[in-house]
């Protein structure tokens, strides 16, 4: 069978976040955030209709600001955290109206206007009613606006650029990271009220900030990494203290990175200098392996949950890249699984051993974009489909192409 | 037809046969005519022989055994009546034709045959007289003889006389010599001239045996044995001291030998002392291993003298020389390893040279032995050594010429301010390859002494082949070369991270360097080497292609380094102006920001520089007014600000992305680090891209406020009027830009933009 062509959605809106709905395990589901300054922004939860080929979407109202970026928590399917910039130059401009009335000066009016970003959680409303991207009375639908359950209230520490949640326990801790500081939160009373409780600042001179970071799935979910200018730098949560630091992982700007799922040392990231790279935290002087397809930065870097030889990259370049790792994945030699273990069942995870292992290669480069693509994520629930996003609010849905999909499987 | 052309050469024979007995000396023109009537009949020589084996058909009319009787029966067998009248005519037809034919070749020759019967009726007088004269001759002869006979005759008694007179005389002479013997060697022991003695004493010796039953003669055999007695005991005494010098010795075996003693001991004994000599020599040699050349004199010369024994015992002189030779093979490696100063090469080459002729020597006195097979490979060994060398040296001296560049690159940077600093490039390409073009060459032309004709060893089979293609060629020339390509990738790899370690301008360099070896410099250099050393050898070869591909290669990593190197370092600018400000409270702009300023400089100086190196390349034709294209883009983008902005109304959002995407759509997609080409132009659209591009990122991540917005659009429409000219295709630079400002609209808080004609204002006040 041929492979199934790519699914794209439209959205109204510029939009540079994406999210897996990670506690969804059945549906796929994406969820985006947009970006607009003039108009409300929305998030859109996509679901994919695998069997019909299908997209259904849901528009939430999210009335605070435009979003910079989004996390879904993965213990509750309705629960996210997006990071938005707040600008407050609407009231401001009230109050200098009085003023220039008041005074007859001419004041200039926007130099007083501000942008900051915040970061909150949110509960999206529990009965969407999943309505098809094809369906004609498209405009005339009111969309539901989500509901706010906290501040993750940071003005303090500065602007906020992304929110990581617990991989694995239960939705109840985040980390935020704003500006040159990380801060762990633990939300209380079904997540109305957040904590902070503890920090760790980023010391050194200039003005340091956080670009992105990823907290790792692995040793009992007591370390993180953040990426600041060109260095890595992995913490410590018990201790709130550095483990490692990579300086100079990229040549440029660190713009994000991923952890592997499956080997614990293991970590990738990318950047401007139009680079992958793969990381043995073990040893920090030289990559692992680097790839160097894309022909701009690199925005974004993820490895599929279940199968981490796959690594999606997604780059301004208006390309997103599927790669095949396996010479530094879990199962360099292909699936290996015991006869018992076989008779099992006929699940996706009992395969027949491999035969000859493939080879480190780009699967393929997908070119449905037209503008830069800023984020990419692999499905929650079905490891072979993918989303990614370009910054004019197109969303693609690709799927794993079916023969490499055989020949990891099989 | 067949027949008829059977037929027809029939009177070719007749023809010859006449000519022959009219002319006989008018050959080479039979000949000719014979060629020529053989040329018209279509026969050849390859015909004829191929026709050997039918020659014997009696029915061959050309065949010497041909016969009429049988052919006219054949025919009258076979053919028709019709077919007998047709070949009849032609026949006669034939014989006619060639009847003229013939005619004409004698009249033709009718002088000649005159002339030739005169000629020979003046020689049948010439040589009537001459029998007369050699009759008289003979009469005279016979005279002479006579009288020769008689006077023999009268001298025959006088001459028998006088020859036995003379035979008496050399008796008597050796009987003298008999008779003086004793005292003659007595004389020679005292003097010590043994060989002398023993000389004497052999030639006297067996005419003493002979007449040795004559008690005269059996005296002095007595005499002379206990003479001889003597001196083999002194000679013996002599031979075991051992201390005289290796020639003394050898004589001694000489005459030792010459006396009847026994060989093998002595061969013993003389090796033994021969090693024991040799042995204190090489242990001599090993303490002063400098004097090399005086070294493999000297030693050659010990075993010269060890050979002089080869007659007694082969075998044990063959343990005997290897086992001395690989101790002196030793040595001689250990001083070939030492000589690692690159500086004079013929020096090595000729202590090799004389080295290897002295074991030429050693061969010729035992041919079995392997010892010149290893004194080939010691040299053959220093040779590669040699060889590796010279490579390493070549290398050192290309890195010292990269870091003499370097040098020049940095030092007049700081002292010329401004674009003028690099206007050296081109020179210091043309030096830096210069020299290390003449370093190659020097370097060729020392290895070049292993192969010269005056040097023993060049002929041999490895220094004739594999030396030339394995060693020279490949080892060295090749090895360097890809040495070259192989350091111009590391400049790219090694700088990549750390970010400029590497001054661009010295990349920007080498790859014009790397693509001038492609397109001339290694196939002159290969060819340079394969007619110096005459490659003759057939392992397969590093080809040409593959190493002009190698540099290209390497030129086009350095140049797409190069611009991502100075991409960054504009972009670097870019993005630092863009994030340290604050976008939405600022003020109405009023000037270009400096930044800008700089980037056009920037851009403007890298021009200068790649336009040194590089050609100019093609762009796509200019639109003529060009400047006015700016104004008309400039309105295109303040178009679509002010659809961004109308867009910006609740009716309608999709408009926005709907427009942007149509725009898009017809716009090819464009690659940012890609691949650039060997030319100016190409070079500046790389930089100019990754540059713009970055700002359009950077803008995308910034909220901006009216005058934010503003001055984005006053800065790209600066860019706008002064980028164009370095780029192939300025609707690239545009496109890049309307990206730009419309992003910046799109991030904008109140986007109003500013008018065209302030903002011209504002760039032209600069």
């Amino acid at each position: 069978m041929e492979d199934d062509a790519p699914v794209i959605y439209g959205l109204e809106f510029q939009a540079r976040a994406l999210t897996a709905q990670t506690a969804e395990t059945d549906a796929i589901r994406f969820l985006v955030g947009t970006q607009s300054l003039k108009f409300e922004n929305q998030i859109h939860v996509i679901e994919f209709d695998d069997e019909n080929n299908i997209i259904n979407k849901n528009v939430l109202l999210h009335q605070a600001g435009e979003i910079w970026h989004i996390g879904a928590s993965p213990a509750d399917k309705a629960v996210l955290t997006t990071c938005y910039n707040k600008s407050e130059s609407h009231c401001l401009y009230l109050f200098f109206f009085f003023l220039i009335l008041l005074s007859r000066a001419s004041f200039p009016t926007a130099s007083d206007s501000r942008v900051v970003s915040c970061a909150a959680v949110w509960r999206m409303p529990c009965d969407l009613e999943t309505e098809s991207h094809e369906s004609p009375d498209d405009s005339a639908h009111n969309p539901q606006a989500l509901e706010l359950l906290c501040h993750l209230d940071d003005s303090t520490y500065g602007n906020a650029a992304c929110v990581l949640w617990e991989p694995m326990g239960d939705g109840k801790r985040v980390i935020s990271l704003a500006d040159n500081h990380a801060l762990l939160w633990d939300l209380q009373e079904s997540f109305t009220q957040a904590k902070v409780s503890s920090t760790a600042t980023l010391e050194g001179k200039g003005q340091l900030k956080f670009t992105s970071g990823k907290w790792s799935p692995h040793h009992n979910s007591s370390q993180f990494a953040t990426a600041n200018e060109t260095a890595i730098r992995a913490w410590d949560l018990r201790t709130m203290s550095q483990i490692y630091c990579i300086e100079n992982a990229h040549g440029q700007l660190v713009r994000d990175l991923d952890f592997n799922p499956n080997r614990q040392y293991y970590l990738a990231s990318c950047g401007d200098d139009c680079k992958v790279k793969f990381w043995d935290v073990r040893n920090v002087q030289e990559p692992v392996k680097t790839l160097e397809d894309h022909s701009h930065w690199v925005w974004s870097v993820r490895y599929n949950h279940s199968h981490d030889q796959l690594v999606l990259t997604a780059s301004s370049d208006s390309r997103l890249i599927l790669s095949n790792m396996v010479s530094i994945s879990s199962e360099p030699f292909g699936h290996l699984v015991d006869d018992d273990e076989l008779s099992e069942g006929e699940d996706n995870h009992q395969e027949e051993k491999n035969k000859e292992p493939l080879k480190d290669s780009v699967v393929s480069t997908y070119e449905e974009h037209e503008d830069s693509v800023y984020a990419a994520e692999w499905s929650s629930a079905d490891p072979w489909l993918f989303a990614s996003l370009s910054y004019d609010g197109r969303l693609v849905i690709n799927r794993v192409p079916r023969a490499l999909k055989y020949r990891i499987l099989l | 037809l067949i027949l008829i052309r059977r037929i027809a050469p029939s009177p070719v024979p007749m023809d010859v046969e006449g000519d022959d007995s009219a002319l006989p000396e008018d050959s080479g023109r039979r000949r000719k005519v014979h060629g020529m009537l053989k040329l018209y009949y279509g026969l050849n020589e390859e015909g004829k022989s191929n026709e050997q084996p039918q020659a014997l058909d009696p029915c061959d009319i050309n065949g010497p055994h041909f016969d009429p009787e049988i052919y006219m029966n054949k025919l009258r067998r076979e053919c028709t009546l019709a077919e007998l009248m047709d070949q009849e005519t032609c026949m006669v037809k034939q014989i006619r034709s060639l009847d003229s034919d013939m005619q004409t070749l004698v009249y033709e020759n009718y002088n000649k045959f005159i002339s030739a019967t005169d000629t020979i009726r003046k020689m049948k007088n010439d040589f009537k007289k001459m029998e007369d004269e050699m009759d008289c001759l003979s009469a005279n002869m016979e005279a002479i003889t006579d009288f020769s006979a008689r006077i023999s005759g009268t001298l025959q008694d006088q001459h028998t006389q006088i020859t036995k007179l003379s035979g008496v005389h050399t008796l008597l002479r050796k009987l003298q010599f008999l008779f003086e013997l004793p005292a003659r060697l007595n004389k020679c022991l005292e003097l010590q001239a043994y060989s002398q003695a023993v000389s004497s004493h052999r030639r006297a010796r067996c005419v003493l045996q002979q007449y040795s039953h004559l008690p005269s003669f059996r005296g002095i055999q007595d005499d002379c044995h206990a003479i001889m007695d003597k001196l083999a005991q002194e000679l013996r005494q002599k031979f075991r001291d051992g201390g005289t010098s290796a020639k003394d010795l050898s004589e001694c075996v000489e005459l030792l030998l010459q006396l009847d003693e026994p060989a093998e001991e002595l061969c013993d004994k003389f090796l033994s002392h021969a090693r024991s000599r040799l042995e204190s020599d090489l242990q001599g040699l090993e303490a002063e291993i400098r004097p090399h050349s005086s070294s493999s004199r000297r030693e050659s010369s010990f075993h010269r003298s060890s050979l002089t024994a080869a007659a007694a015992s082969d075998e044990l002189l063959h343990a005997f020389v290897d086992d001395l030779a690989a101790c002196y093979f030793s040595l001689v490696e250990r001083r070939i390893q030492e000589e690692k100063s690159v500086g004079d090469n013929s020096l090595l080459v000729r202590a090799l040279d004389r080295f290897h002729r002295r074991l030429q020597a050693v061969a010729k006195l035992l041919p079995g032995s392997s010892v010149p097979h290893h004194g080939t490979e010691i040299v053959i060994r220093a040779a590669t050594e040699r060889v590796k060398q010279y490579l390493s040296a070549l290398q050192s001296f290309y890195m010292d010429s990269l870091t003499d560049v370097r040098q020049a690159l940095a030092t007049p940077r700081l002292s010329v301010a401004g674009g003028a600093s690099h206007l050296g490039g081109a020179e210091l390409l043309s030096s830096l390859s210069a020299s290390i073009l003449n370093q190659i060459k020097s370097v060729l032309a020392s290895v070049h002494l292993f192969t010269a004709k005056d040097i023993t060893f060049s002929n041999k089979p490895y220094f004739k082949g594999e030396f030339c293609s394995q060693g020279v060629r490949e080892s060295l020339v090749v090895s360097f070369i890809k040495f070259i390509c192989q350091s111009s990738r590391q400049f790219c790899e090694s700088a990549g991270d750390k970010g400029g370690s590497t001054p661009p301008i010295l990349l920007l360099l080498l790859s014009r360097l790397c693509l001038d070896y492609e397109t001339s410099t290694i196939s002159y250099i290969l060819t340079l080497t394969d007619e110096q050393f005459l490659v003759q050898h057939h392992t397969p070869v590093t080809p040409v292609t593959a190493l002009c591909a190698e540099a290209r290669e390497a030129a086009q990593k350095l140049l797409n380094h190069y611009v991502k190197v100075q991409g960054l370092i504009i972009s670097q600018m870019l993005r630092k102006s863009v994030e340290t400000r604050d976008w939405v409270n600022t003020i109405e702009p009023r000037n270009v920001r400096a930044v800008m300023k700089r980037v056009v400089e920037d851009a403007t100086s890298i021009d200068v520089q790649v336009g040194l190196l590089y050609e100019e390349g093609v762009r796509k034709a200019h639109s003529s007014d060009s400047s006015k294209r700016t104004f008309s883009v400039y309105s295109s983008s303040r178009q679509q600000a002010a659809r961004y902005a109308a867009s910006y109304t609740p009716s309608a959002p999709l408009d926005t992305n709907l427009l942007s995407n149509i725009h898009k759509l017809f716009s090819e997609r464009i690659d940012i680090f890609s691949s650039v080409e060997f030319n100016k132009v190409s070079v500046m659209t790389g930089i100019i891209k990754i540059s713009l591009k970055t700002f359009l990122e950077c803008v995308r991540l910034r909220t901006f406020g009216r005058y934010g917005l503003q001055q984005i659009q006053v800065d790209c429409h600066y860019l706008q009027m002064y980028l164009w000219r370095f780029v192939s295709d300025e609707n690239l630079v545009h496109f890049l830009l309307d990206e730009i400002v419309g992003s910046s609209a799109h991030r904008c808080l109140d986007p109003a933009p500013m008018e065209q004609s302030v903002i011209e204002v504002i760039c032209e006040r600069g």
